[in-house]
């Protein structure tokens, strides 16, 4: 049988192929339970789930709560956002705090890169990363690639582009190795001032322009650009940004026919996508929430029933 | 107890001489008498306390040029005292302490605080940098004069780097009226500014924000026309990439009086030392590139840097157990300096004259220190060296108050097996 021999889950660096097909097949599982009428279970009766949100995030922290509690574990949510920081707590004294508790697994968005596998170091219980700064998060890669496997039937060999602020985004870090890893082409489409350093040698083709990046594209994937970086800092301003890498049904014409349109969430309308391709038909914006959920009990059954005896 | 102390059959390596031969150093009232080949035809003074020194290598006492110590302000980090006794077990015998203390050391009354205390606490010569502006805010100019007599060797911009440059121009232009040092950080303030590791593949992978060499170089080329325009005597406190040691040269070449130091780190690590957002490595300047590491190796065995410093810095836990981003930079280096250096040595990269030269010699003579050499008459500061000696840094075993040391567990050839300070054993192994 096959098992998954991870005790957290932090990034999608470290999983083999199989360990991520693993964890895709058992979200296509969890996906009928929420389809259910009753979709209570009780794998995880009796576990304590904390939910330890230094980062707003309302969309990605219900999704794991609700994961949580259809698995029938009992789901407590902290969300931290600046308060104990200028307390002058630290990360890790927020942890040990919640570790005294004996929770059994401990999701975490912080807006610092590392600061999930620094928790993991400290805690004794499973650890799963909601997002570390602009390093990785884990999670949306694989609710991405579900949504992609089961409307393409397959990841490998698809071409993927991800478009816009690949810079900031822990969202195109972990889908380039995810894709990656399982065969897919992956492609980045942004202004050159929203791309890291050494992005060439990511394992990715670098496009600048929208109508070639997209070109025989199967799947185009939208990166939320923050508010913060619109007007001047990073490009010099939203209807500039919209008209040259905004996806509108011009562009997305370049893609190839049935190309799935996807968005991590939420949306800026009218800045990185117009709402009549976000609410087009090629859109699976949604689905990739329900999937978000999939995934997630997934990744908590396989860290917490899945391994316990073969790492103990 | 004697006042007289013989080394006999210890290999003397003194850059100040040139020298490298198998003799005896013969040290009474805390001064050297006489130390080569020749020394060992005067015989041995009655009463002395004389040392078989076979196989071990007898150098001027190490000095080093930028440790940072958290008295006055924050003792719990490291103390005047604790930072000499972590010095002695390095075999570093004279050490400038940087300003970057709360209060600053911008006063008469700090720089004698210092000298109080160290000649009171510590167990090797300690030599306060002053700040360069009060408060190391940047703006006005601190009491150079005053403060050099008061016993200031440099003054320094500790951790900042200058900003203005009509506010360098004149620190560097009134500063050569003492003949006074000035030596600067040089990090540019926008770019990287929000670096926290070597811009790159690596920090790109790791989501981290990159510092581009550029920011250092940037404003060393121009730190470096400024040194030109006033002849004031600059000098360059870390730097990390070959462009820069390139600056060095051009300015050297256009006739300038300047001079650089390197940190050990970036002469023994490299960034993918921070494997998975390690924040012992979280170090400023930032490890960089193998290939940059490398070509620094080149440039301090050629003498384009003049000095190895260990950048020490004690840290505690409040400021390195934090996400990498948010932890403080810095690591403690007194006790591993040597050793590390050392490495170098064995690889057959940098020649031992080189590498004591550049941590005694050198730094002595461009801080104007009564240091790095065994002339006859000097101070007796020796460091005795088993060149080969296989030992693993324990960061339960290090004196200093700190133990963000980034050579845990590191396996290192050689170490200092005895520090003398004045011809007194502050050290032993």
């Amino acid at each position: 049988m096959a098992t998954f021999p991870h005790r957290h889950l932090i990034g999608i660096k470290g999983l083999t192929e199989q360990d991520i097909t693993f964890l895709l097949d058992k979200a296509d599982e969890a996906v009928k339970i929420s389809r259910q009428r009753e979709k209570k279970t009780s794998t995880l009766r009796g576990l304590t789930q904390i939910n330890l949100f230094f980062e707003a995030s309302t969309r990605t922290q219900s999704s794991f709560e609700l994961a949580g509690k259809r698995l029938g574990a009992d789901v407590m949510n902290m969300s931290v956002g600046n308060s104990s920081v200028k307390k002058g707590e630290t990360l890790i004294d927020t942890a040990m705090t919640l570790n005294a508790m004996h929770p059994d697994v401990l999701v975490v968005r912080h807006s610092s890169a590392g600061a999930a596998a620094l928790l993991a170091q400290k805690v004794s219980c499973s650890v799963i990363n909601a997002g570390d700064g602009a390093h990785e998060h884990p999670t949306q890669a694989l609710l991405d690639a579900l949504t992609i496997r089961r409307a393409k039937g397959k990841l490998s060999r698809i071409i993927v582009a991800i478009c816009g602020d690949v810079l900031h985004s822990r969202v195109a870090r972990s889908n380039i190795i995810l894709l990656n890893a399982m065969g897919a082409r992956v492609r980045v489409v942004a202004p050159a001032t929203l791309l890291p350093a050494g992005i060439a040698d990511m394992s990715v083709e670098v496009y600048h322009d929208m109508k070639e990046g997209l070109k025989d594209a199967d799947v185009v994937m939208m990166l939320r650009l923050q508010r913060e970086r619109m007007s001047g800092s990073f490009v010099p301003s939203v209807r500039e940004y919209f008209r040259y890498y905004g996806l509108d049904a011009e562009k997305l014409a370049y893609a190839k026919e049935g190309a799935l349109v996807m968005h991590p969430g939420p949306m800026n309308r009218g800045v990185e996508i117009a709402s009549e391709v976000a609410d087009g038909p090629q859109s699976v914006i949604e689905q990739q929430v329900e999937m978000g959920v999939a995934v997630r009990m997934a990744v908590m059954e396989a860290l917490l029933t899945q391994n316990q005896e073969a790492l103990a | 107890m004697s006042n007289t102390v013989v080394l006999n059959n210890v290999r003397i390596i003194d850059p100040s001489r040139e020298l490298d031969e198998v003799g005896t150093i013969i040290v009474e009232n805390g001064r050297i008498v006489a130390a080569g080949t020749d020394t060992r035809n005067q015989g041995t003074p009655e009463g002395a306390t004389v040392r078989d020194c076979t196989g071990l290598v007898a150098t001027p006492g190490l000095v080093d040029a930028r440790v940072f110590v958290g008295e006055p302000g924050a003792e719990h980090r490291e103390t005047i005292e604790s930072a000499s006794r972590s010095a002695a077990a390095g075999g570093v015998t004279s050490f400038i302490m940087m300003p970057d203390t709360d209060p600053v050391i911008d006063d008469i009354a700090l720089v004698e605080f210092v000298l109080k205390t160290a000649r009171d606490k510590a167990v090797v010569n300690v030599y306060p940098a002053a700040a360069l502006t009060k408060g190391l805010a940047g703006e006005e100019m601190t009491e150079f004069g005053l403060m050099k007599e008061a016993g200031a060797v440099t003054f320094t911009t500790g951790r900042e780097t200058i900003h203005d440059t009509v506010m360098l121009r004149r620190a560097l232009t009134y500063a050569r009226e003492f003949d006074a040092v000035i030596s600067c950080e040089t990090r540019d303030k926008y770019l990287g500014a929000n670096g926290v590791m070597n811009e790159g593949l690596l920090a790109s992978w790791l989501g981290l924000s990159g510092i581009p060499k550029e920011a250092e170089i940037i404003p060393l080329e121009r730190d470096l026309r400024i040194a030109g325009l006033t002849k004031g005597r600059y000098h360059a406190a870390q730097i990390s990439v070959p462009e820069s040691a390139e600056a060095i040269r051009a300015a050297r070449a256009r006739g300038g009086n300047v001079t650089c130091g390197i940190s050990i780190n970036n002469l023994a690590l490299n960034e993918i030392d921070i494997g998975e957002y390690r924040t012992f490595f979280k170090l400023s300047p930032p490890l960089r590139s193998e290939d940059d590491r490398m070509a620094m190796v080149e440039a301090l065995a050629d003498g384009t840097i003049d000095i190895i410093v260990s950048s020490h810095d004690p840290q505690d836990v409040d400021t390195k157990r934090l996400p990498f981003a948010d932890a403080a930079d810095g690591a403690v280096g007194l006790e591993t300096l040597l050793a590390a250096a050392l490495r170098l040595h064995h690889s057959g990269h940098v020649s031992l004259m080189r590498l004591i030269d550049a941590m005694s010699t050198r730094p002595a003579k461009i801080f104007g220190l009564d240091a790095g050499t065994l002339k006859a008459g000097a101070k007796a500061d020796i460091t005795l060296i088993d060149l080969d000696e296989p030992w693993l840094v324990s960061k339960d075993s290090l004196l200093s108050r700190s133990k963000n040391t980034p050579f845990e567990d590191a396996r290192f050839s050689g170490r200092a097996v005895a520090t003398y300070v004045a011809g007194r054993l502050v050290h032993s192994l």
